[in-house]
């Protein structure tokens, strides 16, 4: 068997433990947003918990945690372009200030 | 059945995750062009005056758990537990349904408070961006219900789990699409 096997996956168990956070974290998320005191931080730690969020599926549910650096490394390719793009598109037009 | 590769990666699997690379730039281009002219809006009505929170919450929790189906069907197919596998295939199609119905109920809102798509910065790239989202989440809908089909037919078992894991990745990726999505546009205001 490859270690690209339904053997390398990970278990009912921690599926559903990863579902769990993930409503979680957008409760937390919906919570933080409602919350005047942390509005001058809400950007970072929107941004923090989006992150989380999007390696939590990444890793458990797509199984890139169990399928290997190249899968891996095929879609941080395409992340960090799409990255790339918004944030250099964004400071050309005068989106991060002066 | 495809035989073994270089990579030790089918080349199937390779392909739908290139294709996920791609697909991140074409939505990151999109990301993009919203994020540009987020706050330069000019003509009412403003985001802040329509969008729903509490509303698209609800409907992001049912994307994310539609996620959760989909694998739970991964794993009951590699089984060969095919009751489990209609059940959770099922489920994951009929909670992306959900979604869409969410999604045409906002938009429908939206037109009705004077929001036509092309009233103002703001209407053109959240309806092209959401409705872009909105269109993959639908081609998903009808993949898992074709693969739904093949197993109620006795055409989809064990033998077949790397179908439904292919599906499940386009499926996971459109999930975490809408994770981004939901933090520019819904809590970032």
């Amino acid at each position: 068997m490859s270690r690209h096997s339904a053997e390398s996956h990970p278990s009912t168990r921690l599926y559903i433990a990863v579902a769990v956070i993930l409503a979680a974290l957008t409760a937390l998320e919906v919570m933080v947003f409602y919350i005047e005191a942390l509005a001058p931080v809400l950007i970072p730690i929107l941004l923090v918990m989006m992150a989380a969020k999007f390696a939590l599926v990444a890793m458990f549910f797509m199984h890139l945690k169990s399928d290997g650096p190249v899968l891996t490394a095929i879609f941080a390719w395409g992340v960090f372009i799409a990255t790339a793009i918004v944030v250099g598109l964004m400071a050309i037009f005068g989106k991060f200030g002066a | 059945m495809e035989g073994p590769t270089s990579t030790g990666i089918p080349n199937r699997k390779l392909a739908m995750w290139a294709f996920i690379g791609s697909e991140c730039m074409l939505f990151g281009t999109l990301i993009a062009t919203y994020m540009i002219y987020r706050g330069r809006n000019l003509v009412p009505p403003y985001p802040h005056d329509l969008l729903n929170i509490p509303f698209i919450t609800i409907t992001t929790f049912v994307l994310l758990m539609s996620s959760l189906m989909m694998v739970l069907a991964l794993a009951a197919v590699q089984k060969n537990d095919l009751r489990a596998t209609k059940l959770w295939l099922g489920l994951t199609a009929l909670f992306g349904l959900i979604f869409l119905g969410g999604q045409y109920y906002e938009f429908s809102h939206f037109v009705h408070e004077g929001l036509p798509l092309s009233r103002n910065l703001f209407s053109s790239t959240f309806f092209v961006l959401t409705g872009t989202h909105g269109a993959h989440v639908a081609g998903g809908v009808i993949w898992l219900s074709t693969l739904l089909v093949r197993t109620v037919q006795g055409q989809l078992d064990a033998r077949h789990a790397e179908t439904v894991e292919i599906a499940g990745l386009y499926w996971h990726f459109v999930d975490v699409v809408w994770i981004i999505l939901f933090t520019l546009i819904y809590l970032l205001v």
